[in-house]
């Protein structure tokens, strides 16, 4: 590159531009420059909300549309991640002063037996990076862990991860234990983390089996807006 | 060159390595989020019948039952010192095994991931890494394998990390990868990546390859990449038998024994000179790969459209090969991205 890239400078660039700017330095991770950007539109009087969604969000949404399409990979997903992680420990306190609309909420941990985590930390990144708030309980979590979770979270969404194939039926252990306490329907349930497919996700009741991180935040914002929609019709 | 793997492959003949570890344990009654290692001590006796079930089913080669016993996985267990001691004795069961074998069987000292993520995108470092293989590895040789066989690796720094602990160890070795996303490791590595990484390393494997991964298709595309690198290296195959699927309430792998000695035939003709299976294979599969590989008559290197047509579709659409799935993602004006 030449010495004119070098000078860029973020805060002579107008608010269009400068997002724009955003999803390229999300996309290539640069958590310094995110965070200098979120700083410029915060001084120039944009809502925090604004900010999250518009930018940020916007930015990470073309960083999970690459991975899913096998253009991007884990290394360059984690360092877009940790880029939008900078941007958001800005916002984050703003967000709750202003009481902006949340985008969700998850617990997320992978189940009982099952150490294998890299897959639920993705997904927990991805989906922080897509505005939600997520509450990681670990590895091996029995379904008491599971219940205690939800109780005291109170998460839209449920996210059990499982990479071995010998430990994924527990998830179906989990969800007949919701069942049979009448909890079942008062959450998403999205369960993913080994090479299997939606029959598999049917098969055991949940809402969704998702193939990986960036599945996993689209379908997660899909059946948050079917939520709201039956929400607002039941009101 | 004193090392049996060694003097085998010198031999010019394909070798059987064996099959899966911890479907053939569950098989046995080990219950989900158990650490297998911790057999060794408690139930040796099951596993040196994993052990004889390959060498019974005609393997050349069997890995110990050791994948997991390194600190960073063992801690997960509480049992992060015990991570020399368990690996000495999955080393040790293999060995008594192999010894009272008929013909000559070689111990490979399992060795898989951390499970941790790689600085800068997570927090260990090539060094810790080397520090927590080598001592998997030096059990491993106080147990008496004749090569450490590194297996399931995604991040190039971690296979350069074992391949250090391997050279500190004064220990041949092999090294398989897995790849199991659109064609590339986890990491995003393809197969000639990995080639450029094994031909680079001061001390480099004897073998290396591809394990797990996908379904037999994609880990002989994977092969044939290897292959198209013009690798002189031998390569290793050991593929799962078929793709999982629930059935009443546990997972089933779907391939057939026929289905993995095709498997076998093809691997060897795509390159392969070590093959075995991975996840699902057990040894009514590797019975079926033996007489396979005992009859088979070298063909000529079949196209993806032979694998396909012999052992079903790719997971995806590509590999990685013939440059990224899309051109890259044009910037609005380029900053310099070093």
């Amino acid at each position: 590159m030449n010495d004119e890239d070098d000078d860029l400078i973020l805060a002579d660039l107008p608010d269009d531009e400068l997002v724009q700017q955003m999803f390229d330095d999300l996309y290539d991770g640069l958590r310094d420059e995110i965070e200098e950007a979120v700083h410029i539109l915060l001084d120039r009087g944009w809502e925090p909300y604004n900010i999250l969604t518009e930018a940020l969000v916007g930015g990470m949404t073309i960083v999970g549309k690459d991975f899913r399409d096998g253009i991007l990979f884990v290394p360059e997903v984690l360092l877009a991640a940790n880029a939008m992680k900078g941007g958001m420990a800005i916002l984050k306190p703003l967000l709750a002063e202003t009481g902006a609309p949340r985008v969700g909420k998850m617990v997320i941990g992978t189940v009982k037996g099952d150490i294998h985590d890299i897959g639920k930390n993705l997904v927990s990144m991805m989906m922080e990076g897509a505005g939600f708030e997520v509450v990681d309980i670990g590895i091996n979590n029995a379904v008491e862990k599971y219940l205690d979770a939800l109780e005291s979270e109170k998460p839209d969404i449920l996210g059990m991860s499982a990479l071995l194939t010998t430990t994924m039926p527990y998830m179906k252990v989990v969800i007949d234990t919701m069942a049979e306490k009448g909890i079942r329907d008062d959450y998403i349930v999205l369960v993913g983390g080994a090479p299997l497919n939606e029959e598999f996700g049917r098969a055991i009741g949940a809402d969704a089996y998702c193939r990986d991180a960036a599945v996993a935040v689209e379908t997660a914002k899909t059946f948050m807006a079917r939520r709201h929609n039956s929400m607002a019709t039941a009101v | 060159m004193s090392d049996l793997l060694s003097r085998r492959l010198s031999e010019g003949r394909p070798l059987l390595a064996d099959g899966a570890t911890g479907t053939n344990l569950f098989n046995m009654g080990l219950e989900s989020g158990d650490a297998p290692e911790l057999w060794n001590e408690e139930h040796p006796g099951k596993i040196r019948a994993l052990y004889r079930g390959a060498v019974e089913a005609g393997s050349d080669l069997f890995l110990t039952n050791s994948f997991g016993s390194n600190a960073a996985r063992l801690k997960l267990h509480d049992a992060a010192h015990r991570a020399f001691d368990l690996s000495r004795m999955a080393a040790e069961l293999g060995r008594e095994v192999a010894d009272t074998a008929e013909r000559p069987v070689i111990v490979a000292g399992s060795m898989g991931p951390t499970g941790e993520i790689m600085a800068p995108m997570g927090a260990l470092t090539v060094a810790q890494a080397t520090e927590i293989f080598l001592e998997q590895a030096e059990g491993l040789k106080a147990g008496g394998v004749d090569v450490l066989w590194v297996e399931t690796i995604s991040a190039a720094d971690e296979y350069r990390a074992a391949a250090e602990a391997a050279r500190l160890a004064d220990m041949p070795w092999c090294g398989t990868m897995s790849f199991d996303t659109a064609g590339r490791t986890m990491m995003g590595l393809t197969a000639a990546d990995m080639v450029a990484l094994v031909e680079g390393l001061p001390h480099p494997p004897l073998a290396f390859g591809a394990n797990c991964g996908v379904g037999a298709s994609d880990l002989l595309r994977t092969v044939l990449g290897f292959a198209a690198q013009g690798a002189e290296r031998p390569i290793i195959a050991k593929g799962n038998a078929g793709i999982p699927k629930y059935v009443d309430g546990h997972i089933h792998y779907d391939g057939t024994p026929d289905l993995m000695a095709l498997y076998a035939r093809l691997a060897v003709d795509s390159g392969a000179t070590i093959v075995g299976g991975c996840c699902g294979t057990t040894p009514d599969h590797l019975r079926a790969m033996r007489v396979a590989l005992d009859k088979h008559v070298p063909g000529p290197r079949p196209s993806l459209d032979d694998v396909t047509a012999a052992l079903g579709g790719f997971s995806s659409a590509t590999d990685g090969l013939d440059g990224p799935a899309a051109p890259p993602r044009p910037r609005r004006r380029g900053r310099s991205s070093g």
